[in-house]
């Protein structure tokens, strides 16, 4: 979790408590669960801070930068520093994005002439739940969803971003909420991208593990920061014939 | 896809099929991760540590040929013979040598994943020496002829029955699973050995530069055995092992055997200066230091990946690592198994054979964050996924990667593949599962969600309108 990232963003944060958020919404969260994207324009709303949208967006590059091709990425990667060029803050609805833009970036434009704006870019993005509890200071979005839940963390999230805290603080502030954690709760799901799909017995195998996890805990739904992690598990799940729905952190908080 | 490849994705199929294997490995670290835990918090600071430790490798191996210099004309001073093997051939001749010279009946080993890298023991063998493993999990793996399963628990694998059932058919022994019987059946062996032998060979935890001496960490006793009672002692040691000072040991020692083994201490942590000096009363009469490359110095020359060589293979990140924990070490068919096997064994035997060991991980992390010495793991295995396709793209994932680029650069492009997607997504649920499934190998095991009917795009600008 980071500091407040200017001391101009904190002033702005203290005089008006309205801040211009600027969206980052991942392609496949554009195209499989866009009412992840909804939920979290709805709980910045919520808060009262007006969210926009660059609609030229697509994808952080990721895919290209995991597998090893690097230039393809760039290209990707150059075009979103440019759609967010201007934006004050970035919220990005996935853990993994995130640690892309955020880690990822300023690596990938080392000695290369964007290596400044790639910092830059990196500086002013934010995870959902961590933009939410390090820059907002808010940890009770006023949200009420009855239920037992247990929190799976993806990894990027976690070790990349350090972000163990802030979804676990704002679950605790959900009116209804039982946060049960499961003993392989910092255990990858399995996902890592391209990595499911050119070794799917390990991938699987992988799944299984961290399903047992939570059905263990008896948890009726399992939530995350990460949509490609749930949709990972939700895989695995159905094939288990197993009932525990999954959600993403931001569809909880957006109840009320 | 290269024959190594196929293997591993074969060996990886079947051993994460085998349930019980997966258990075992899992019931096995259980215990090591409560321990570890308990003792990595007995450390006045376990973070402060692992920053010092990786400072300390920092400066040993960015200085390594002045601290080589020190550690190599320190054990010559003392009447050690230094050899600089430059490959496994070197060593593994000069290590034959040795033994021929000296007219050797019998030799026996102290562990050493240093002398499976290079196959000491079949060189040894292939010479017409036999070679006997001192340390209970490397002899009963010997004994399976089968290579270490893991950097530190070489037979953590197998069950007491397997073990009994083993020594029983190779050693005649009566079946038993008492653990305390099947180790005073394999001592009786050794202790037999030990006597007879008249080389004996170890590798070496650390090398310390100021007082020209290795450093061996062990719990059996047996390497102190191995290393005094033969006339001969022969130290195999990678070149990476320096560490500056004696005093670093007070850090080392420790970091090994909790990180290691979850212990605050091994029992036996031996130094080793030099062959019998005159007027002392035991020792060996030769001791010979092989320090061996093999191409560390290339990895050496990589600034990027240099840390690599800070490694102690105290075999954390294997611990770790959900891929080690389901395929097992065996699948890797490498010396050294899990997530510092997939760094370094492209360096060491060449990326384009051993580079899908870096793509398989998930990059989850849990490797870089455990190793005690921090090195960066999994963004090594992203820079070798880098590296091979620098050297040679895969034709089929150039062409998706790039097409796949030049989509994500055109905003209006996206959204037609988008669309198109959507209408020939009926078409793909009437294949899910058979072979024309052309994401069959996600669906054969996992359920696919649907797309949603409306994007996130698309909501957004309905919204707008409103």
């Amino acid at each position: 979790m980071r500091a407040p990232i200017s001391a101009r963003f904190t002033n702005k944060l203290n005089q008006s408590r309205r801040v211009k958020i600027t969206l980052f919404i991942p392609c496949f969260v554009d195209q499989f669960y866009p009412q992840v994207g909804m939920s979290i324009v709805q709980v910045l709303e919520r808060l009262g801070h007006s969210v926009d949208y660059p609609e030229a967006q697509t994808c952080c590059g990721q895919p290209a930068f995991n597998a090893g091709y690097w230039d393809e990425a760039r290209a990707v990667a150059e075009r979103q520093m440019t759609i967010f060029r201007d934006a004050e803050a970035v919220v990005i609805a996935s853990g993994s994005c995130g640690a892309m833009v955020q880690v990822y970036y300023p690596e990938l434009f080392r000695h290369h002439p964007r290596e400044k704006e790639a910092r830059t870019l990196a500086a002013k993005t934010f995870e959902f739940s961590d933009f939410l509890v390090s820059q907002l200071r808010v940890v009770d979005v006023g949200a009420r969803f009855p239920g037992r839940a247990t929190f799976h963390d993806g990894c990027h999230a976690l070790r990349e971003l350090g972000l163990k805290k802030p979804p676990r603080q704002l679950l605790q502030h959900v009116r209804g909420l039982e946060l049960v954690e499961m003993p392989e709760a910092e255990t990858c799901c399995g996902f890592g991208g391209t990595f499911a799909v050119k070794f799917p017995m390990i991938s699987t195998a992988m799944g299984e593990v961290k399903c047992s996890s939570i059905a263990d805990t008896g948890a009726e739904y399992v939530i995350s920061n990460d949509s490609s992690c749930l949709m990972q598990i939700r895989g695995i799940l159905d094939r288990q014939g197993r009932s525990t729905k999954t959600l993403h952190l931001a569809e909880v908080l957006a109840q009320t | 896809m290269n024959a190594g490849a196929k293997e591993f994705n074969e060996a990886a199929r079947r051993n994460t099929a085998d349930l019980r294997q997966h258990d075992r490995i899992q019931k096995a670290l259980a215990g090591y991760y409560l321990k570890r835990e308990d003792y990595q918090n007995r450390f006045p600071d376990w973070a402060g540590a692992r920053d010092l430790a990786a400072e300390i490798k920092r400066e040993a191996i960015n200085h390594l040929d002045r601290y080589l210099d020190e550690f190599a004309s320190r054990l010559e001073a003392r009447g050690t013979k230094v050899f600089w093997a430059p490959d496994g051939q070197a060593a593994r001749d000069y290590i034959v040598g040795v033994a021929r010279q000296h007219k050797v009946r019998s030799i026996i080993k102290s562990k050493s994943m240093t002398a499976e890298e290079i196959h000491l023991n079949d060189a040894l063998e292939q010479a017409g020496f036999e070679v006997v493993e001192s340390d209970l999990g490397e002899y009963i793996v010997q004994l399976r002829r089968e290579p270490p399963y893991h950097i530190v628990f070489p037979a953590m694998h197998l069950t007491r029955q397997q073990i009994s059932d083993l020594f029983h058919d190779r050693l005649g022994s009566e079946p038993t699973n008492n653990p305390e019987d099947l180790t005073m059946i394999a001592r009786r062996i050794m202790r037999r050995k030990y006597c007879e032998a008249d080389l004996g060979i170890s590798g070496a935890n650390f090398a310390i530069a100021e007082t020209g001496m290795i450093s061996i960490t062990e719990n059996e006793g047996n390497a102190r055995l191995t290393t005094s009672l033969p006339k001969i002692h022969v130290a195999l040691v990678g070149i990476e092992k320096v560490l500056p000072k004696l005093s670093d040991l007070a850090l080392f020692l420790p970091m090994l055997a909790t990180a290691g083994a979850g212990q605050p201490i091994t029992c036996y942590n031996t130094l080793y200066g030099g062959p019998r000096q005159p007027g002392e009363s035991d020792g060996p009469e030769e001791f010979h230091v092989v320090l061996l490359d093999n191409r560390r110095t290339e990895l050496l020359a990589d600034a990027e990946q240099r840390d690599a060589l800070h490694c102690i293979r105290c075999g954390a990140c294997l611990n770790v690592c959900p891929v080690f924990k389901n395929i097992g070490g065996h699948s890797y068919g490498t010396t050294y198994q899990g997530p510092i096997g997939s760094v370094i064994t492209p360096h060491l035997r060449g990326l384009q054979d051993w580079k899908h060991l870096s793509q398989a991980s998930s990059l989850c992390g849990a490797c870089s964050q455990t190793c005690p010495v921090k090195i960066d793991l999994h963004h090594h295995l992203l820079h070798n996924r880098r590296n091979a396709v620098r050297l040679r793209p895969a034709p089929m994932e150039k062409c998706l990667q790039a097409g796949l680029a030049f989509v994500m650069c055109r905003p209006r492009l996206y959204a037609l593949a988008a669309r198109l997607a959507r209408i020939a997504q009926p078409l793909s649920r009437l294949v899910e599962g058979t072979v024309l499934d052309p994401l069959r190998a996600w669906t054969k095991t996992r359920s696919i969600p649907p797309m949603a009917v409306k994007s996130f795009h698309q909501l957004w600008q309905e919204r707008k309108k409103s």
